[in-house]
C-alpha cells in the first residue's frame, strides 16, 4: 500500500488521518495535494492523523515542513496526532520534532486549537 | 534462522533502470539480505532507508530519470557487514556543497534531508565522484552481535 488520507471535520477543526507510507512519488504528492487544497479551501485548524504511517522517507518529511510552512503563512495551524515511534524518531534526529505541535490524544489535540 | 546461513556470504548485483519502481526494488532486495544476515528490526529499517534515500539520489538526481542511463546496484554481505554500492550515470557532484539540514536557516528546506539520513543510519557512507561521469555512494553497516 501507498498512502491513504481520509478528511473529517471535528468541530472547526480539520483532521487528516494518514495511512501507510509517504515516500518519493505517489504517498509525497497526496499528501501535498490533500494540505493543498485545505489551504485553498481556507481550513485554518488542521491536524494530521499520523497514527498508521508505516513508513516516511525524507521527501515525506519534506512535504510535512512544507505543509506546516504553508498553512503557518496562511494564517493556519498544523499540528501531528499519533506519530509512531519510526517517525517520531526521525522527526527527533532531523531536528524537527519541536517545530511540529505534536499530540498522542486526539481530544487534547482538537482542544489545543481553541 | 539458522547460524549457517547467517554466515554464508551472499552477493546481488542488478542493473536498474531510472524510475521509482528500481527504488522500491532495492530497498525489498536489501531487506531480505539484511533479513538473512540477522540484523534487527531497528537496523533493518535503517538499512532499507539508507537504501532508499540513496536510490533516489541516484534516479532522481544523478540519472534524472533518464530511461537511457541505469543505476548499477550491489549488496554484499559476509561475515561481519552489510555492504551496499549505487552507482549512476548522473553528472556528479560535491557532496560539501549539499546545506547542513540542521542548521537553523535549513530547517524549514523541503529537501536536502537524505544525504544526512544516510550517514546517520550506517557506520559508513562513502560519496565518490566518477570519471567521466556519475556517482559511485558504497554503505556499510557492520553486523554486532546482540
Amino acid at each position: 500500500m501507498s498512502v491513504k488520507l481520509n478528511s473529517r471535520q471535528v468541530g472547526d477543526v480539520s483532521v487528516v488521518d494518514v495511512a501507510g507510507r509517504i515516500t518519493l512519488g505517489e504517498g509525497s504528492t497526496a499528501l501535498r495535494d490533500a494540505l493543498r487544497d485545505m489551504v485553498a479551501k481556507n481550513h485554518k485548524k488542521i491536524l494530521l492523523n499520523l497514527g498508521d504511517v508505516s513508513y516516511i522517507d525524507s521527501s515525506g518529511i519534506g512535504e510535512l515542513v512544507s505543509g506546516f510552512t504553508s498553512v503557518t503563512n496562511s494564517g493556519g495551524q498544523l499540528k501531528l496526532l499519533g506519530l509512531t515511534k519510526r517517525v517520531k524518531d526521525l522527526l527527533q534526529i532531523t531536528k524537527l520534532y519541536t517545530v511540529f505541535d505534536v499530540h498522542e490524544d486526539e481530544s487534547s489535540a482538537i482542544r489545543s486549537f481553541a | 534462522m539458522s547460524n549457517q546461513s547467517r554466515h554464508e556470504a551472499e552477493t546481488v548485483e542488478r542493473s536498474l533502470d531510472s524510475n521509482l519502481d528500481s527504488v522500491d526494488y532495492a530497498e525489498e532486495i536489501t531487506m531480505g539480505v539484511a533479513k538473512r544476515a540477522g540484523f534487527d528490526e531497528d537496523d533493518l529499517t535503517k538499512i532499507g532507508m539508507a537504501v532508499r534515500e540513496s536510490m533516489v539520489n541516484a534516479v532522481v538526481h544523478g540519472n534524472r530519470y533518464n530511461a537511457n542511463k541505469k543505476v548499477r546496484f550491489s549488496i554484499h554481505k559476509d561475515t561481519d557487514r552489510l555492504t551496499v554500492r549505487i552507482i549512476d550515470e548522473g553528472e556528479g557532484f560535491d557532496v560539501e556543497s549539499v546545506p547542513d539540514p540542521l542548521a537553523p536557516e535549513n530547517l524549514f528546506r523541503n529537501s536536502g534531508r537524505g544525504i544526512f539520513l544516510i550517514r546517520s543510519f550506517m557506520d559508513d557512507c562513502r560519496i565518490r565522484r566518477l570519471e567521466p561521469g556519475g556517482t559511485e555512494v558504497t554503505l556499510v553497516k557492520r553486523m554486532v552481535s546482540k
